[in-house]
């Protein structure tokens, strides 16, 4: 086992890789009461298309979905009920690109974790209990249709890419999960729920080496080879359609603007990346950038408002989003001032300033167990180290910065996605 | 270790200091509390916004914002929130705690000092807002009052709470309402400022690394030019026992949705914050549908499938439970009927063993972890401060402990069914 200490963010991690490939981080904290347990798999609503024993497989949209819907299922019961039984508050999710299991208790933690390690590797799945699920998930589906955020969200996805799955709604449609049987249940599981595509990070008041033997215990001893995945191959940097307009009942303009920006290579450090972009998409357009007080004085925007990056297995891309009465103009005024910075560059006392307040925040948002878990397990993903930042705010420079809105803040790389309220008939 | 001292600064102006080394940040508050009132709610949800927007030493964003990022990117946001029948109306900060940043940065100080600056001092033209300030934040309210209907669920819960207690404060929302946002005008925002600053109760709140005699001090240098007057030293608040003649009232609404939302909304039977019921009815309510081992979750939704969730929640300083769903149009009656006929159970005490234990594991768990969140410790604080009461969460969990069966069965007697409301889609 291995101690990483990062002294400057007062963490300490305890990490080891077991021998099935699986990667566990601790971080012991023993003045909480509570303790967090996070188990997750590198797979999500974009790995649709994979191959397995030689054969492509095409999954319908939603199914990382809709299995962990059907994971808390046992043969003796619901894994849910067990863990609130025993006192833990227990729940998952479902992203792009991981699906993640986790409880938090006060009491029972070494229990409740052999709950969660055993039925997220245990695949139990019945036809009627698939049946079942279709009510409750297309319930779930017409929520998230009536969700103007989560529409726009993936309506500016779909402009930015043409072939890349990140561009399909992870909780799929209710046609596409009709589609959905055991059997794929079962093969999706076979293919990515192995150890060694998974980690399992835990913070809180915990013995790191309880952690560690109860999952050698449960967990299968030996792990399998990674699966491969098709994402579409590489795409131009175009976005494919600049601005999509939707009609939903709200009571004002609801906005998200992408800008796509080339994926990583192989070996380039994602953390470094993430930092880098992020604090690109601070000085332009943040919540303390010079264009953010003016654009809030003028009423484009908000309090709900909104960016950030994101990247994944071939895809990545900067957003903004919120509530403006013309996101039209919005657009115009941020790619000016891109442009703009691109040209004149970024003000020195600017970039000091906003480096010392990302730095910050990033450091204060170690509060909360669950970030910290799930950025530890995505950096894993990632094959990166969530708690370097600290070193990586040191080197950054302001050209960087400039470089960066040169390339990505431009009208070909970017799309729009507009919810407008519905007229009255 | 955690401690809470609470201070008396000034009469009417109260100080609850959390002290803590477990957190990365050090969390900061101030709260004016005023009785929720039709006629004052929009004007008083208008007054931090405003005062966010600019003060003496930092008069527009782009100032105060440089000020907070120099602090290593604190956040100092205003903050209306409704406790009961008392808006709390304020600022809540966080700031990098001092352990985390070069020595002698004083962060502490300088962060309370804009806490005050912002409460105390605003920039002012002719003796008010700046009229520039007023209009923004203005349009923002009205916006944010009509946001209130881009998220069904909340919607739902919302119009229940609105037509159930029309007639008590309570049913005025935390916003207050559009006309009133619009029809306030620059002089009354003004004097409604000013009086909020001389009558209002002052919840200060501090939790951090920081000793708690240090932080009274810099608390006590930072808002002592706060104008003295008479302050109410409570706000009340009125719990209806009872439903009407007529109940349950039945609402209806249309919306072009393709899932609909059904809200039930039941008087407790006094059964509140205040009462000794109060552990029997966060029992109950975890029993009931409070939980993923609830009732209503196990029924509704798992057994029955009738929809994505359906849970139940309580208005604790109200005496009052809600239940929200979200079901397909045609359901809505089999669904109505079986969160029904789930209570009928509860009151018939069909309970078991495991039920009740697991939904009062998650009902102490939850108290008894409150002391690891700076915002669940803040939230916890403030409405304590509000109810005029000082048991610690942990006090509350050894109540739970003690509840039986027989007092979770009484709460589910007393409750009484007032309003139902569904959120339909549009005939098309």
């Amino acid at each position: 086992m291995d101690v990483k200490r990062y002294p400057r963010v007062g963490e300490t991690i305890f990490h080891e890789r077991l021998e099935n490939g699986l990667a566990v981080y601790v971080a012991a904290k023993e003045e909480f009461n509570r303790s967090y347990a996070f188990f997750a798999t590198h797979y999500g609503g974009m790995d649709m298309r994979f191959r397995t024993d030689g054969e492509w497989q095409d999954t319908p949209a939603g199914v990382a979905h809709f299995l962990e819907h059907k994971m808390f299922d046992m043969p003796h019961g619901n894994a849910l009920q067990t863990l609130s039984a025993n006192g833990a508050s227990p729940n998952a999710f479902t992203g792009i690109d991981v699906t993640g299991y986790y409880f938090s208790t006060r009491e029972h933690f070494e229990e409740n974790l052999r709950t969660l390690l055993s039925f997220v590797s245990t695949p139990y799945f019945t036809k009627e209990s698939v049946d079942k699920e279709q009510g409750i998930i297309g319930q779930e589906i017409r929520m998230v249709e009536d969700d103007p955020e989560n529409q726009v969200f993936f309506a500016m996805l779909a402009g930015l890419y043409q072939n890349h799955p990140i561009r399909t709604n992870i909780i799929g449609t209710v046609q596409s999960i009709s589609q959905i049987t055991a059997d794929t249940l079962y093969a999706c599981h076979r293919a990515f729920y192995d150890p060694a595509n998974m980690a399992l990070c835990v913070a809180g008041n915990v013995d790191p080496k309880r952690v560690l033997s109860l999952a050698r215990e449960i967990l299968p001893p030996k792990g399998g080879e990674p699966v491969e995945r098709d994402y579409g191959g590489e795409e131009a940097l175009e976005a494919v359609c600049r601005r999509t307009q939707l009609e939903m009942e709200v009571s004002t303009p609801i906005f998200q603007l992408g800008w796509k920006v080339r994926p990583a290579r192989a070996g380039e450090d994602r953390m470094s990346r993430r930092v880098l972009f992020e604090l690109a998409l601070e000085v332009l357009l943040g919540t303390s950038s010079p264009l953010y007080a003016e654009l809030y004085s003028q009423g484009l925007v908000n309090q709900n408002y909104s960016y950030g990056y994101e990247e994944h297995d071939g895809c990545a891309f900067l957003t903004v989003g919120g509530e403006s009465p013309d996101p039209d103009a919005l657009m115009e005024r941020i790619m000016a001032r891109g442009e703009r910075i691109a040209a004149e560059g970024v003000d020195e006392a600017l970039f000091h300033r906003l480096k010392k307040a990302s730095y910050g925040a990033w450091v204060r948002s170690l509060n909360s167990f669950e970030h910290l878990c799930i950025g530890m397990a995505q950096a894993h993903f990632a094959k990166t180290d969530f708690l370097t930042f600290p070193q990586i705010y040191d080197k950054l420079e302001k050209q960087q910065i400039e470089a960066v809105l040169r390339e990505y803040i431009t009208p070909e790389r970017a799309a729009l996605a507009v919810v407008m309220p519905k007229e009255e008939l | 270790m955690l401690s809470v001292t609470q201070y008396e600064l000034f009469p009417g102006v109260r100080l609850t200091a959390v002290h803590t080394k477990k957190f990365k940040s050090t969390v900061l508050g101030a709260q004016l509390l005023a009785p929720l009132d039709r006629r004052s709610a929009s004007r008083n949800a208008l007054v931090p916004p405003v005062l966010r927007r600019g003060t003496l030493r930092h008069p527009d964003l782009e100032s105060l914002t440089r000020a907070l990022d120099e602090l290593y990117g604190g956040a100092l946001d205003s903050a209306v929130r409704k406790k009961g029948e008392v808006q709390c109306l304020g600022f809540h900060g966080s700031f990098l705690d001092e352990a985390y940043a070069p020595k002698g940065s004083g962060i502490l100080e300088q962060a309370t000092e804009l806490l005050s600056e912002l409460l105390l001092r605003p920039v002012t033209e002719k003796g008010g807002f700046l009229p520039e300030y007023v209009e923004g934040e203005r349009k923002n309210l009205i916006e944010q009052i009509r946001a209130r209907k881009n998220d069904k669920r909340r919607y739902a819960d919302f119009r229940l709470i609105q037509e159930m207690c029309a007639q008590e404060p309570y049913g005025v929302a935390r916003l207050g309402d559009e006309g009133e946002a619009r029809a306030v005008t620059a002089q009354e925002l003004w004097s409604g400022y000013e009086q909020l600053l001389r009558t209002s109760p002052l919840e200060l709140y501090c939790c951090g690394s920081a000793e708690p005699e240090r932080m009274a001090e810099l608390f006590s240098r930072a808002f002592a030019a706060l104008p003295r007057g008479e302050r109410l030293t409570e706000c009340e608040g009125s719990v209806r026992l009872h439903v009407g003649d007529q109940a349950p009232r039945v609402v209806e609404e249309e919306l072009d949705v393709t899932q609909g939302k059904l809200s039930l909304g039941f008087r407790t039977g006094g059964a509140c914050i205040w009462e000794e019921s109060y552990p029997a009815l966060l029992l109950f309510n975890a029993v009931y549908g409070g939980s993923t081992t609830s009732k209503l979750f196990l029924n509704v939704r798992e057994r029955m499938s009738l929809c994505y969730y359906a849970s139940s929640a309580i208005e604790k300083f109200k005496g009052i439970l809600r239940v929200s769903s979200g079901v397909a149009f045609e359901h809505y009656g089999q669904a109505r009927d079986e969160i029904l006929s789930q209570l009928e159970q509860c009151r018939a005490g069909n309970i078991s063993r495991e039920e009740l234990e697991g939904a009062r594991r998650q009902v102490v768990g939850e108290l008894m972890t409150t002391s690891d969140s700076q915002s669940a410790l803040e939230n916890y604080w403030l409405g304590q401060a509000v109810a005029g009461l000082s048991e610690t969460p942990e006090e509350l969990a050894r109540r739970v402990e003690q509840v039986t069966l027989e007092q979770v069965v009484e709460t589910a007697a007393s409750l009484e069914l007032d309003t139902i409301y569904f959120l339909k889609g549009k005939e098309r």
